[in-house]
């Protein structure tokens, strides 16, 4: 789909302008003593994909967590912003994982109303969230799931509410971390193109942290090598994976296709497809 | 107020004759909502150790206020609750000590002193009535108080709800949405710290943390949906101190544990239900 087509489901105008930016400019972190992100310098342009990899512990979910604003740092983070009547930026967060435990009665629709209005969640759902919620997850097809519980979803299933999560309203930033957790590779590959495609139809900037290095490579645009807590390599995919010191870190010295992809952990679950088709 | 026990009067059983029980049937169809309320999210936040050690810590407030000379202990308990309060998130904050850990050595900490400035001199006995509690010596200028204290939670709970909600289910994700986390758990803890502190004397530093946790955790093996959740559990704690203030009085026991025991077992019976139900 062009750029410029409006879809009337979404919340704000489309601009397509390539000039609104996210720059952080010398940033560093330290925690306990311990310093865990220094001298980080990037450019986040909107439209643009860009994923980060590194090594377990080099510090992808720091710098994410440090953009949010949710730790303490030195150096500059500045917006650009593509609309002078927003000072910050709207960020759009995809964790991990959550907090709740397996019997939470948490739903969907309560993420959503949760996340989205002021009327107290525990006097009731607002019928316009419900409707609004309901538009949300239909944009990544997970619209069948609004009614479910938190606990009961797969993984992927999981990884596309909150991806709509952050999508509700349309962030300027979009950040994911390591959203591949317990996904099987052809749904990991429909998710990054979801991405991609989203990114394209709504101008996001994405950060995506992934440690499936073909499947982030086939949909970034940029990719970001970060080590012990320093940017070592930035460039285009191709680039970056040829670079010996990327390879011999992430341990893969030959063509990417034999990989084994984050050392096989994230397959460790169930194929997805066929807990959706029951569901 | 004075509606209240017009209509308690009325009430065609032998109990509500009695001005002690229609008093103590309007604190408790108080403290069950409120903490009932407080406790879906407490255990939400899985902080039902904490909620423990603020009973606990009461001891200690006690002691200080019998150390200062004054009357009654509840202003000391509830300002030694609060700094307790805050400064165990202070150390969470800033320690990389586990949460558990620091709850349980400030628990033991508190408790201690508490007895050990209580136990001066052998009078230990003078304050086991709030061990116990005593929600039939309950006087309207007390219950006076505790509808204020249902109020200023209710007025909480109405505006700042789903801050707190997202809080549980992912700081991250929470601070995405513009949420002040630091600010919201706080809020939180000196929230639950003021409200067991000023309950201790009605219904014992032994049972508060069960009048907290039970109808919370009954609700939660039963609900889907946040809404649902809250509601249940409201209505076990309104069923549960209805059903122990009556039974108390017949069987001449605490009314406190006897609310607990009727409360233990509505979430047997829930357990149940989910299991049947094979979730």
């Amino acid at each position: 789909m062009p750029a410029g087509t409006a879809n009337m489901n979404d919340p704000l105008p489309q601009t397509h302008c390539g000039a609104c930016c996210t720059s952080l400019r010398n940033v560093g972190v330290r925690r306990g003593g311990r310093t865990v992100l220094a001298g980080i310098n990037l450019h986040l342009h909107c439209g643009e994909l860009t994923a980060l990899i590194g090594p377990n512990g080099a510090g992808k979910t720091t710098l994410l967590r440090t953009m949010l604003g949710d730790l303490p740092r030195t150096g500059e983070i500045l917006f650009i912003p593509f609309r002078a009547d927003r000072r910050q930026p709207r960020i759009g967060y995809v964790p991990q994982r959550l907090d709740t435990d397996l019997i939470s009665p948490v739903t969907v629709l309560d993420l959503f109303c949760g996340a989205m209005s002021r009327w107290p969640l525990w006097l009731g759902h607002r019928r316009g969230w419900r409707a609004e919620a309901a538009r949300g997850l239909a944009r990544v097809n997970a619209a069948p799931l609004l009614e479910r519980r938190i606990g009961e979803l797969s993984g992927g299933q999981l990884q596309r509410v909150l991806l709509a999560l952050a999508l509700t309203p349309l962030p300027d930033v979009l950040l994911l971390d390591e959203p591949a957790a317990g996904v099987d590779r052809s749904g990991l590959e429909r998710f990054f193109e979801t991405i991609s495609e989203l990114r394209r139809k709504h101008d996001l900037s994405v950060l995506l942290v992934s440690h499936d290095l073909p499947g982030v490579a086939a949909v970034a645009d940029r990719m970001l090598f970060l080590q012990n807590g320093a940017l070592l390599r930035e460039g285009a995919p191709r680039e970056v994976l040829a670079d010996p010191r990327v390879k011999t870190t992430l341990g893969f010295d030959r063509d990417l296709r034999e990989l084994p992809v984050g050392g096989g952990r994230h397959y460790a679950h169930g194929p997805d497809d066929g807990e959706e088709a029951r569901g | 107020m004075s509606l209240w026990f017009c209509l308690a009067g009325h009430l065609p059983c032998e109990w509500a004759r009695y001005d002690f029980m229609q008093s103590a049937l309007l604190a408790l169809l108080l403290i069950g909502p409120l903490c009932a309320l407080l406790g879906c999210m407490v255990v939400s936040n899985q902080m039902a150790f904490y909620s423990e050690a603020m009973g606990h810590a009461a001891l200690t407030g006690i002691a200080v206020g019998a150390i200062a000379g004054l009357a009654d202990p509840t202003g000391a308990m509830v300002v030694f609750g609060v700094v307790m309060a805050l400064a165990i998130t202070l150390v969470r904050r800033v320690s990389a000590v586990s949460t558990d850990t620091v709850i349980g050595v400030t628990m033991a900490f508190a408790v201690a002193l508490g007895v050990v400035l209580l136990s001066r001199g052998g009078g230990f006995a003078r304050y086991s009535r709030y061990l116990v509690g005593d929600m039939l010596t309950i006087t309207r200028p007390e219950l006076a108080r505790l509808g204020l204290l249902a109020l200023a939670v209710l007025g909480v709970w109405l505006t700042l709800f789903n801050g707190l909600f997202l809080v549980t289910v992912n700081r991250s994700l929470a601070r995405s949405r513009g949420i002040r986390v630091e600010l919201a758990e706080a809020l939180f803890a000196v929230l639950v710290a003021v409200v067991v502190s000023l309950c201790i004397p009605w219904v014992g530093i032994l049972v508060i943390n069960s009048l907290l946790i039970l109808p919370a955790a009954t609700a939660r093996n039963l609900a889907r949906g946040t809404p649902q959740y809250y509601a249940l559990a409201v209505a076990f704690s309104l069923v549960a101190g209805v059903a122990g203030l009556v039974c108390s009085f017949y069987w001449d026991t605490a009314t406190g544990a006897t609310v607990v025991l009727f409360s233990a077992a509505f979430f047997a019976l829930s357990l149940l239900a989910r299991v049947r139900r094979g979730a």
